[in-house]
């Protein structure tokens, strides 16, 4: 019909999915993250062994096509223990992270839109919680609520949200510059509306790219206590224990600490790896 | 004489900038910037009236009072007779429905992430406008009204021009079927050529559906070409209002006369009597007593410096504000 629909249609630009197909590093992460999240979800397909059967008979092995990782000093399987650790390690960058991001979206998006003595309040108490370093904050909070996986969840989400909030925050009130909002305001739409229809899909992409690193630091930090003995507890198979488990034998038995370890890094490259690829898919375009 | 669909009463409104902490300590009082002085204006139904003044004199700041975006420091806006920034009215979004207002920035007055359809239907949807197995018929018609083509309501904003945006702008403001349009700048961010088209977009539909305008403009000529009244605005105050071919054609203001012997002829040998002005604009921060123009006026006595003229009208004018109207019109 008329010639500008025509030409307006046809030269389309590349979608999403083409854009990330383009995008290597990206495809990457999805498939470490993909790979590692079939892992957790179904370890005993993956695992040869039992990860807590002993063997006496069987004890620091080195790495041999039996036991691909060697086995530890009560002869379980290495790599059996890696495997199902995935579950642990793959829930915690979840579960460490999920409430975070909920509580400070919200939170970030209210104070960042009304203003006032609520987000001068808030400042203040983003000011006390990031003086002090992260560790030692959940440190802190786990030695109140004494050690173990929930407590865990719940002193790095007490500590996370301010990152998350801190960032929406800003990301709002900068959202707010644009005409949109007022125009929101000025066709009578409701608070509730402006804020969650309209200014939170254009404020949450940072958030999202945060929360991406933010499962990478999640898995690091679980191990971290997981190690200092805060975390996941012995006989439970998590990266963390595992490394802690293999420390007094690190000269002569280096694949118990070395394993787990590697698994922590090659998970938080893909979270990273996804993350920066979202930075540049979800950039709104035009 | 029509009915005034919105009376401006002297408004005022004043930002305060937060105290320095050598203010505070020295004991001075914080600073404001004094955007609205005092501005009176009556609406009335089915005209055109064009606010003109230099950047930064409160046109806009005026515009966004009159939809709530600001709240006055004093003085109150009626729209029938009701004060707009009463409590029992304040919650009342009906007043938003009546009484819509286009942006000047095209780029930042869509929301990025919705379709024109989405964009259009929400606005129908939120004041229940229509029932929701008739919104996309409305919609279409929305689109038609300001011609774009029917494929635009799946498109996102970045799909489209500028001008093609304002459009989206004013048939998302259509959508509530208002009876006011305010227009802040509506086209000083195109190109001419498609100015023209908006701002005629803009005429014809206030002809057809019989609306009220006030158009914000910094553009002059185009400002004569839309408005049937005209007010002038100097350092938050009307200095001027009237008919706007009166006004055009032999302002009585001094300021009035120098802002618009600024705007280039179209008349290669109007060689022009430019009326130029001294000094700067005053600063907001710190507006002068009694006339806010005195200290640029070639007229101004001693009567300027200390007392502040009001509106008042004039014979066969409109209304304007200045001591010594009547000496500068005999002699001119």
């Amino acid at each position: 019909m008329s010639d500008t629909a025509v030409s307006s249609s046809a030269p389309s630009r590349p979608s999403r999915l083409q854009l990330a197909l383009g995008k290597p590093g990206f495809l990457i992460g999805c498939l470490i993250i993909a790979l590692s999240t079939l892992l957790a979800l179904m370890p005993n397909v993956f695992a040869p062994y039992d990860p807590n059967y002993i063997d006496y008979l069987a004890i620091r092995q080195p790495p041999s096509w039996a036991h691909p990782f060697g086995t530890d000093s009560l002869g379980r399987d290495s790599f059996s223990r890696v495997i199902h650790a995935y579950r642990v390690n793959m829930q915690m960058a979840i579960l460490a992270t999920v409430f975070a991001l909920v509580i400070g979206v919200v939170v970030g998006a209210l104070v960042g839109y009304y203003r006032g003595i609520a987000d001068m309040i808030f400042g203040r108490v983003v000011d006390a919680i990031i003086t002090f370093p992260f560790l030692v904050l959940v440190i802190a909070v786990v030695a109140v609520l004494g050690p173990g996986l929930i407590n865990m969840y719940i002193a790095i989400t007490m500590v996370g949200w301010v990152y998350y909030a801190r960032l929406m925050r800003a990301e709002i009130i900068a959202q707010m510059g644009n005409d949109y909002s007022d125009a929101g305001m000025v066709m009578g739409y409701s608070d509730r509306r402006i804020i969650f229809r309209h200014l939170l899909p254009n404020a949450i992409t940072p958030v999202l790219i945060y929360w991406m690193t933010d499962m990478a630091l999640a898995i690091l930090l679980g191990s971290s206590l997981g190690y200092l003995g805060l975390g996941a507890q012995p006989p439970q198979a998590e990266w963390g224990v595992l490394i802690a488990e293999g420390r007094n034998f690190i000269t002569t038995a280096w694949w118990l600490s070395l394993m787990p370890g590697i698994a922590i890094v090659l998970t938080g490259l893909g979270f990273s790896l996804i993350g920066d690829g979202l930075a540049d898919l979800l950039r709104p375009r035009g | 004489m029509s009915e005034a669909v919105l009376e401006i009463n002297d408004l005022s409104l004043a930002f305060p900038i937060s105290r320095s902490l050598a203010d505070w300590v020295a004991g001075r009082p914080g600073k404001v910037v004094r955007a609205l002085n005092g501005v009176s204006l009556q609406l009335q139904k089915g005209e055109t009236l064009g606010v003109v003044g230099e950047s930064g004199c409160g046109k806009s700041t005026l515009a966004r009072c009159i939809v709530r975006l600001y709240e006055p420091t004093s003085g109150s806006v009626r729209h029938h007779g009701q004060d707009i920034f009463d409590a029992s009215v304040r919650g009342d979004r009906a007043y938003n429905r009546r009484v819509q207002m286009m942006f000047q920035d095209p780029f930042s007055s869509l929301n990025p992430r919705m379709t024109t359809g989405q964009i259009l239907s929400e606005a129908l949807r939120v004041h229940e406008m229509r029932s929701e197995d008739q919104i996309p018929e409305r919609v279409a018609e929305l689109l038609d009204l300001v011609r774009l083509p029917q494929d635009a309501a799946e498109k996102l904003p970045h799909e489209f021009s500028g001008g093609q945006r304002q459009r989206i702008a004013i048939a998302r403001a259509l959508a509530v079927e208002p009876e006011i349009l305010i227009a802040d700048e509506l086209v000083s961010a195109l190109d001419v050529s498609v100015q023209a088209q908006v701002v005629n977009l803009l005429l014809e539909l206030q002809e057809r559906l019989g609306l009220t305008v006030l158009f914000v403009a910094h553009d002059l000529r185009l400002v004569r070409h839309v408005s049937n009244r005209v007010a002038v605005i100097y350092l938050g105050r009307i200095v001027e209002i009237g008919d706007s071919e009166t006004l055009f054609s032999s302002p009585s203001h001094p300021y009035s006369q120098a802002l618009l012997s600024a705007a280039p002829s179209m008349d290669p040998d109007d060689k022009g009597q430019k009326v130029k002005l001294e000094g700067e604009l005053p600063s907001p921060l710190n507006v002068p007593t009694g006339c806010a123009f005195h200290q640029r006026c070639r007229f101004a006595d001693t009567r300027c410096h200390s007392e502040s003229p009001s509106l008042r009208p004039l014979e066969g004018r409109g209304e304007v504000a200045c001591h010594h109207v009547e000496k500068i019109l005999h002699n001119a």
